[in-house]
Formats: C-alpha cells, structure tokens, sequence
C-alpha cells in the first residue's frame, strides 16, 4: 500500500472500492437472513438499504465518476419518483407496483449494457460482446414483459390470455433470430445494428411472453419477472466485472425462482404450463359443461348471522374477491365482532390467495389483523374438522374438493383448503359463477354449506350489522 | 478469460446462498421480500454511475443518465414500499 504525499493513490481507491462492495454484498445476504422472522424483518431491509446506500457513495468517489452535477440530478429525479410511487400505492395494487419495480430494474440493466456496448465500440473482445448483448436481452425482456403485466394488472389490458396460431413458433424464431444477430456481431465488429435489433427484437419478445399468460397466473409471472430483473442484474455485473452486481443480482434471481416454484405448486402447474397454456381461455370455453347446480342452499344475512352467533371456533378463508372488493377492513370489524362474542378466529390462507405471493396476509395486515392469526394451508388445514363455521369470503377454486377425489378435473391434485371439513361452511359470494378453473365446485352444494349471496364488502358489514343486533 | 471464471463462481454460489436464505423467509413475507429484492436488483445504479461517470455528452453517458433514474426508482421505492408494508405487521 502505498500512501503517497498527495493522499490515495487510484489503485488504492479502487481496493477500498471493492472492499465496500464486498460489505454491501454481506449486508444484502444478512438483510434477507433477517427477513426470516416478522420480528427482525424490518432491521433487515434497513441493514439491506444501507448496503445499498454504501455502495452508491463508494462507487461516487471512483475516480472515473466525475461528472457529479448531472448525477446528482439524476439520483434525485429517480428518488423523488421511487418515493411517490411508495408513499402512494394502495396495498391492493401491490402486484402492479411490484411489476412496475421489476421492470424499471429490467430497462436499468438493459440501458447500462447498451451504454458499455457503445463505450466499448470496436475495441470489445469477444467475452464483453456476449455479456453485452444478453444484458440488453434479458433486459429488454424483462422491461416490455413487466409493463404489459402491469397494464394487464391495472385493468388497462384484457386481463383474458391473448393466443393466436403458431404463437409459439414465432416466439422460438424471434429468440433464434437474437442468436443469430449475435452470432454476425461477433463475426464482425462492424455490425452494431446488430445490436440494436436484438435490442428490439427482446423487446417484442417480452410482450409475446406475456400477452397469453391470464390474470390469476399473474403471481407466476411476476415472480418469474421478478427473478428476469435480478438475472439482468447480474448479467450487468458480468459486463461491467463487477461483483458486487453478480452477488446482488443472483440472490434476486434465486429469490423469484423460489417464489415462483411455490406459486406453481400451490397451483399444481407446471412453469411450462403457465408459460405457454393460455390455461384460463382453454378451460373456460368448457366451463358450462358440467357447471349446472342443482341444490343451492342460499341464506339471508341474518340467517348466516344466527350461525355465527353460536359458534366457538371460526376459520375465516380469504379469497380474492375480498382483495377486489377491499373487504378487507370489514373483516377486520366483523372478526373483532364475533371474539367479543367469545369466539375464536383463525385466518386460513392459500398461497395464490391474492395476486401475488403473500398479498393477502399484507392485505390482512393493513387491516390491523395480527399475524399470529394467519395460518399458512398446511398448518390450518387439520383444524378445519374441530371448526363450527369455516366463512368463505370470495374465494372459489381454492376450496374446491374436486381438486382431492376426481382424477379428470383441471384441478385435481391442486392442494386447497379444507373448508368442507368444517361442521357449517357460510360462502359470501357475489354469484355462482365459476372461478378461474372454469368448473364448478360442489362445497357450494353440500348440505352444511349456506351460500350467502353479496359483493364481499356489503356482505361482510350486513353480517357484522345483524350479528350486533342479536 | 480467468477473470470471467472468477465471476462465473461467484454468481453460482451467490445464487446457492440466495437458495438457502431465501426458502427460510415465511409466506407472509413475501411480498415483501419481493419489494425489497426489486431494490436491490436496483443495485444496477453501481453500473449506471459508472457509465455516467466521465463529463461527456455522448450517447454512452447519456444512456446511463436514465439508467440512473430508473434504478433509482428502483431502489428508493423498493426499500420504501417495503419498510411500509412491515411496519404494517402487529402483533396480537
């Protein structure tokens, strides 16, 4: 080390530079370790924000980062923005936002691998061209996907799976094509148009990818979108040989894979399923087949409510219609109701609950219910014989026992919630109508089921009106 | 072409470590941890402020200019949105 009359030496810098970075690096992995726990979940996004914060200010004082008036401008634009859109989103649309994230890190990756191409010219060796071109692929990828998810997300776009012939066909030709264009761009530095094309041709891609994948698959793909932006990410770090971008980016990458394996799970589908099924349209063409009910039970509010007033045990089953409906206040209300009648209330969530991987519980969350009293599917499912009432609020195929007995159904094998061990099941639904799977679900015909038929929000607070009256 | 080894090993087993931490993380929460790992793919910016490093008006500069927005973006509104979501959890 040499510390020289003037002060550090660039070399000396750019050790203190990596050394940094390696500490980010921890600070990330740390960061996610405490994510383990409710408890010491929010010291660890602290401890990961300010690993980020480090290797920001370190990377200023690069001495190749001089042009500090324009930079600042930028971080601040970027900043101010970041922070409206966090101050501001409903927890509702927590799934377009997380959409909107990922494919703002996507088109970062993309712009920053274009950016080295540029800088690079003719003089790149072959290893930097790769890295370059799949940057602003995966990039690009994940930029025109995510916006297309998000504008499906928001009600912008048809939220139905858009398929046409050979769908799958032209997606393999435009990837082969980014293959090809690369092959002449290595061949010949010349060629940067090359480049560019790859640039449009991902772009086009991304949206292909995504236009025939439905609204219920969206945990999916967001997760997938999700894993696309770390991949970029690291793929950056590749380009630009800078570690700190690999770590980062490959605990994003393997983050998303993991949650995305869960969302198929929980679906029982394959990713290849999801990806390419176009599974909401197929199956929905069939949907009235066998779809007819035959004996509805239907219930009035204060025949529900006489129900619950002499219930001990209570398992209260979100579904999406409760997200949609922003119920989920009102149950907040009505659950607070019923344990001032004594009442035990549990809360059973299915991991495809909401429209992304844990949305419901946030949604829950918002509403003030703790989160001692969610129980993850496995753990609540054995309960469900020992409750009096399992309230099904807006939700459809995840209670459906088909999924357990009929080897043909589409959704045989998914594993749901149990409601229909319960002694008395009460579903607030707005209609009959089938859910995503397109089929119809025999709980609502049982004997013990009460079919209690309302939006989620008035339901609930009729219910919670008319159980003050008893 | 070593030097493209080294980092081919730290990616595999950066993504090893991602494996493990992240499948311990509970499902309620996810969606934060989805939030929160959206920041820190922002880590991007480190590339961005790089490109846009030298006093140059060119394209490669200016490319990185927006780069830096939109991983900004990123990583203010990702830890943001996230804190926001776990300062929700109470317990009873």
């Amino acid at each position: 080390m040499s510390l020289s009359g003037a002060g550090m030496t660039n070399i000396d810098m750019n050790l203190l530079v990596d050394f940094s970075y390696l500490i980010s690096a921890c600070l990330f992995i740390v960061g996610l370790k405490l994510q383990n726990r409710v408890r010491t979940a929010r010291r660890g996004n602290f401890l990961s924000a300010f690993g980020m914060l480090l290797a920001i200010v370190v990377t200023l004082l690069l001495p190749e980062v001089v042009n500090y008036s324009v930079i600042f401008l930028m971080l601040a634009m970027g900043s101010a923005v970041g922070f409206l859109l966090a101050v501001n989103v409903r927890m509702t649309a927590m799934p377009q936002m997380v959409a909107l994230l990922n494919g703002f890190g996507g088109l970062a990756s993309a712009l920053v691998s274009s950016s080295e191409f540029l800088r690079q010219g003719t003089a790149a060796d072959t290893i930097s061209l790769v890295t370059t071109m799949l940057g602003v692929f995966v990039g690009a990828i994940t930029f025109t996907g995510s916006v297309l998810a998000y504008a499906k997300l928001e009600g912008w776009v048809e939220q139905q799976p858009v398929t046409f012939p050979l769908q799958q066909v032209l997606n393999l030709i435009l990837a082969l094509a980014c293959l090809a264009l690369g092959v002449i761009l290595t061949g010949d530095r010349n060629a940067a148009w090359a480049f560019w094309m790859i640039a449009i041709i991902s772009s086009v891609l991304g949206v292909l990818l995504v236009l025939p994948i439905g609204g219920a698959d969206m945990p999916v793909v967001i997760s997938l979108l999700n894993s696309y932006s770390g991949i970029a990410a690291a793929i950056t770090g590749f380009v630009l040989m800078n570690k700190v971008l690999i770590v980062a980016g490959a605990l994003v990458g393997a983050s998303g894979i993991i949650l995305c394996q869960i969302m198929c799970q929980a679906m029982n589908r394959s990713l290849v399923n999801v990806m390419f099924g176009g599974f909401g349209k197929v199956e929905g063409g069939t949907a009235s087949k066998d779809g007819e009910y035959t004996s509805v039970k239907s219930c009035t509010s204060d025949e529900a409510a006489l129900v619950l007033d002499g219930a001990q045990n209570i398992i209260i089953v979100p579904g999406y219609g409760l997200a949609a409906g922003r119920a989920q206040h009102s149950i907040r209300e009505l659950q607070k109701l019923l344990e001032s009648k004594g009442a035990a209330v549990k809360y059973a969530i299915h991991p495809v609950a909401g429209r992304m991987p844990g949305h419901m519980n946030i949604l829950l969350a918002e509403a003030e219910v703790p989160y001692e009293q969610l129980y993850e599917m496995n753990d609540i499912n054995p309960e469900f014989e020992q409750a009096d009432v399992a309230l099904v609020v807006g939700a459809n195929d995840v209670t459906n026992p088909v999924a357990r007995t009929e080897r043909g159904s589409p959704i045989y094998g998914m594993p749901i919630l149990d409601v229909d061990k319960a002694r008395s099941v009460i579903v607030i639904k707005r209609s009959l109508s089938p859910g995503f799977a397109g089929i119809k679900n025999p709980l609502f015909e049982k004997e013990n089921t009460m079919m209690f038929f309302a939006d989620a929000k008035a339901g609930i607070d009729s219910l919670a009106k008319e159980l003050k009256n008893l | 072409m070593e030097a493209i080894l080294v980092a081919f090993f730290i990616f595999v087993l950066s993504c090893f470590i991602g494996f493990e931490v992240i499948s311990k993380i509970p499902p309620t929460l996810h969606t934060p941890l989805m939030s929160g790992s959206n920041a820190i793919s922002g880590i991007t910016i480190a590339g961005a402020l790089l490109c846009a490093g030298p006093k140059d008006m060119n394209a490669t500069a200016i490319l990185g200019w927006a780069a830096i927005i939109f991983a900004m973006i990123n990583v203010v509104g990702g830890y943001w949105v996230t804190d926001r979501m776990m300062r929700m959890f109470k317990k009873k």
